[in-house]
């Protein structure tokens, strides 16, 4: 026996086969990912390409002359908040132009693409135990791994092509457009690679989502404050989104940094596939935190459930609009000297913006921004409800002698405050920064805070739509609710830019909100916005105390 | 005396598929009661609908006499559930479920509870996601035996257990019983409906197609015998108490009732016992012979 064994392995070694039994099954999964991802992707696609395309359109008829692409680079130049918020611009050219207006978004998208692929399939179907199902047959230990991490890149060059393509096709040199589409591709790839490590480290797919997603955030605050400030540039050079914008496509790109980012992406999906390949199916590298063996005195109610599901996660949505809203209001002060010469621009915020001070339209343009993202909250918050129905967790709660509408409402109660906490921690914290940079803490904190919550009942009418829905239309609720919530939001961000007719920018709620801080205020469409936010979740309620749990 | 559950001629679709086709179930108070039936027969729909998640498409569901669907909370206050599959919210603690449950309920017994911890060997102090499906199982059946509610409805709450917690489970359903409690237990295994119920109710397709004692359920005061013999057996045919005989040369198999298992033994001997295996009709043996072709 083993004179047998021993005589016909060992001349291949064990190394190069041990390492191909690891991939074993990589193809079947790359196509079952890619028979799972086949909307989500398009969406992705559809977003980072379309996103990109409409901006190169747009400003190829804005900025026609030198004289014009130039005085626009000079006042990014010269606005920390323009560097803070989209990064640097290098050259006159148009294609830098356009970089720094939809780059670093497009580069964000595909990062945040990457993530969410790559945890969905692997600690995401580890902690369902669809990876137990599959790793019972023939799949190596890498393979999960390696399978979703080849999606993904796979998806991201192709990202990439189309960006270099449609770039060509708009009359952008060739080799700028090659470099811009490897730019954002690799951002994909790194973070996929990122979010690969993340998730061997924790036996949740929500925590390792979150790692990713911090260590994207850091990387964009990292480079927010390294770029407008020439001595801490050094803080852009940490960041890998920082290495991307340096790449700078259409002024002389610099190959040798694509270069690195690839080699980090591939380095970061090894290392993934070594640390998934050491450890026990379900287990993460990090210790798992033992819970509490008793319930905590206050969880009581639905409302307290609520409560402890999502305080994790409103905490965390708290402290990215804390920081955001900072770096916003600290910025607010330059705006409006540095827009003044340029015209073009200076039209596109008033436009946007409303009649008053320059800044305060930035102020507002801002704040309606973060109203946008609060309602984001409010919808998920809300269309959970749909998750724990048809996962069979609402009913241990309500099979409790717990009323549909207790249940129900505390979960919207949950949404709704938390949207509206939200806002209020982006308005004080922009009036901070602001009142800080300006010297007028005390007259500005009130006004923001004031501004923020205005777009409040705004956010709450997308919020009451996703409790229709789930009343209403529980099958099509998640789809329809963030369909409904992506036409709204770009409605509000882009209409007005797209001088899209009135009636079509009227359709978002945020249309009717006024325009805070600067314009005038009046309660009339605060009050309508929250009439219809309540008939929509008093709807919604209704229907679903008199349906079926499905 | 009310009915503690009270359902007739039940109907529910859904979509062209129709899960209960007139079905009826009674539960008296006290009682611990089987409700058989194969996978997909509506055990899981009828509780939905006794719960009130669900509505009923036709037909009466009572539960200690009201509307299931209209009171759900005062109905709600006197029972405790346990779904089949115990889904649970993956960052929260064991320990914290069950007090949470429980709390919704209105409080519950924590010396009991403290026992039931002990009894069924399960760490508290575990994220949701880190248990097996009988610990998660567990985690339900311990947060609706230690609430003292007075209607315990159990659906296939064994299926995830090794047979030390089964046997574990089965001594807290007796204790529920010499407490007065009524137990719905809904279960696709004869022998623990056998070892556990006064009574059963057997559905298949939507149907009831049998109820009562276990005892009086002719059905299943059968054995099965199957035997090989030396030389082809005589006067088995149309021995009285004998059902379905399937006789293959020196090989047989029937169904007997008790009564007439002594005769057919003794033919049996007179031909030469080889070999010979005797068990009680598994449930699946029952639909295929008894239950397939009544509507």
């Amino acid at each position: 026996m083993t004179a047998l064994t021993t005589g016909r392995r060992q001349p291949a070694g064990p190394q190069p086969r041990a390492a191909r039994r690891g991939l074993a099954g990589t193809g079947p999964l790359v196509l079952l990912a890619l028979r799972r991802d086949r909307i989500f992707l398009l969406i992705w696609l559809y977003v980072i390409v379309g996103g990109l395309a409409s901006t190169t359109y747009s400003f190829r008829h804005l900025y026609i002359t030198e004289a014009q692409r130039a005085s626009l680079a000079l006042s990014i130049r010269n606005n920390p908040s323009f560097l803070a918020l989209s990064g640097p611009v290098y050259g006159n050219s148009l294609g830098s132009l356009i970089i720094w207006k939809a780059g670093l978004f497009c580069a964000v998208a595909a990062a945040l693409l990457g993530i969410f692929a790559v945890i969905r399939h692997t600690r995401g179907d580890e902690e369902a135990g669809r990876l137990e199902l599959l790793g019972a047959t023939v799949v190596g230990r890498y393979a999960a791994t390696a399978a979703s991490v080849a999606e993904t890149f796979g998806a991201c060059v192709l990202i990439g092509l189309l960006i270099a393509v449609v770039q060509v096709l708009f009359g952008l040199p060739a080799a700028g457009s090659l470099a811009l589409g490897a730019a954002v591709a690799l951002t994909g790839w790194m973070f996929a690679a990122v979010a690969a490590v993340c998730a061997q480290l924790t036996e949740s797919a929500r925590t390792a989502r979150g790692m990713a997603i911090a260590v994207l955030g850091l990387s964009y605050l990292l480079r927010a404050v390294g770029d407008p400030a020439a001595s801490l540039h050094w803080l852009s050079w940490v960041s890998p989104l920082g290495w991307v914008e340096r790449i700078q496509p259409y002024s002389g790109a610099r190959w040798w940094l694509v270069g690195l980012c690839a080699v980090v992406s591939v380095t970061l999906a090894g290392l993934a596939a070594l640390l998934a390949g050491r450890r026990d199916l379900g287990e993460g590298w990090l210790p798992a935190r033992p819970g509490r063996a008793q319930g905590p005195a206050w969880l009581r109610t639905p409302l307290a459930l609520a409560w402890r599901l999502q305080r994790g996660g409103l905490l965390g949505w708290a402290l990215g609009f804390a920081v955001t809203a900072l770096v916003l209001g600290a910025a607010a002060k330059d705006v409006g000297s540095s827009l003044n010469s340029s015209p073009q621009t200076r039209d596109v915020i008033l436009r946007m913006g409303g009649h008053a001070g320059l800044v305060d339209a930035y102020l507002a343009i801002e704040l309606g921004l973060l109203g946008v993202v609060a309602a984001a909250f409010g919808v998920a918050a809300v269309l959970r409800m749909r998750g724990e129905e048809t996962e069979q967790r609402a009913e241990p709660v309500l099979a409790g002698p717990v009323s549909r509408i207790r249940w129900a409402a505390a979960e919207v109660m949950l949404a709704a405050g938390g949207t509206g906490l939200l806002l209020a921690v982006a308005g004080l914290a922009t009036g901070l920064a602001y009142g800080l940079s300006t010297g007028d803490v005390s007259g500005q904190l009130g006004r923001l805070l004031g501004a923020a919550l205005a777009q409040v009942p705004a956010a709450w009418v997308l919020t009451g739509l996703a409790v229709a829905l789930f009343g209403l239309a529980p099958r099509l609720a998640i789809p329809a609710g963030w369909t409904l919530f992506g036409v709204a939001a770009l409605l509000t961000l882009l209409g007005p830019s797209l001088r899209l007719p009135q009636w079509a920018l009227d359709l978002t709620p945020f249309a009717h909100v006024p325009r805070l801080p600067g314009g005038d205020f009046t309660a009339v469409p605060l009050l309508w916005l929250t009439a219809v936010a309540v008939a929509l979740t008093g709807a919604g309620l209704a229907a679903f105390r008199r349906r079926d749990l499905t | 005396m009310t009915a503690v559950i009270e359902v007739d001629g039940l109907r529910k679709s859904f979509g062209r598929a129709r899960a209960l086709d007139g079905l009826d179930l009674t539960v008296v108070p006290g009682e611990v009661h089987g409700f058989l039936g194969p996978n997909g027969a509506g055990k899981t729909t009828t509780i939905r609908v006794l719960l009130g998640l669900i509505r009923a498409g036709g037909g009466t569901a009572r539960l200690f006499g009201e509307d299931p669907w209209s009171r759900v909370t005062t109905l709600h206050r006197r029972l405790a559930y346990v779904p089949g599959d115990v889904t649970l919210w993956p960052n929260l603690s064991g320990g914290e479920v069950i007090d949470l449950l429980a709390r919704l309920r209105g409080g519950l017994d924590e010396k009991r509870k403290a026992v039931l911890l002990e009894k069924f060997e399960l760490d508290p102090a575990k994220k949701s996601r880190a248990y097996s499906k009988g610990n998660r199982q567990k985690v339900a059946l311990i947060a609706a035996l230690s609430s003292g509610a007075e209607l315990l409805i159990l659906d296939e709450p064994t299926s995830g257990l090794d047979p030390l917690m089964e046997a574990a489970f089965r001594e807290c359903v007796e204790e529920e019983r010499q407490a007065g409690r009524t137990v719905l237990l809904s279960s696709h295994i004869l022998s623990e409906v056998e070892a556990l119920c006064d009574r059963v109710t057997i559905i298949r397709a939507g149907r009831t197609v049998d109820s009562g004692a276990l005892a009086d359920l002719r059905h299943l005061s059968r054995t099965s015998v199957r035997a090989e013999l030396d030389r082809p057996p005589e006067g088995l045919d149309g021995l009285a108490g004998v059902h379905d005989l399937d006789l293959a040369g020196t090989r047989v198999s029937c169904q007997v009732d008790n009564s007439a298992l002594d005769e057919l033994l003794v033919r049996l001997t007179r031909a030469g016992v080889r070999s010979l295996v005797s068990q009680p009709p598994t449930l699946e043996e029952l639909f295929l012979r008894h239950y397939t072709d009544q509507p």
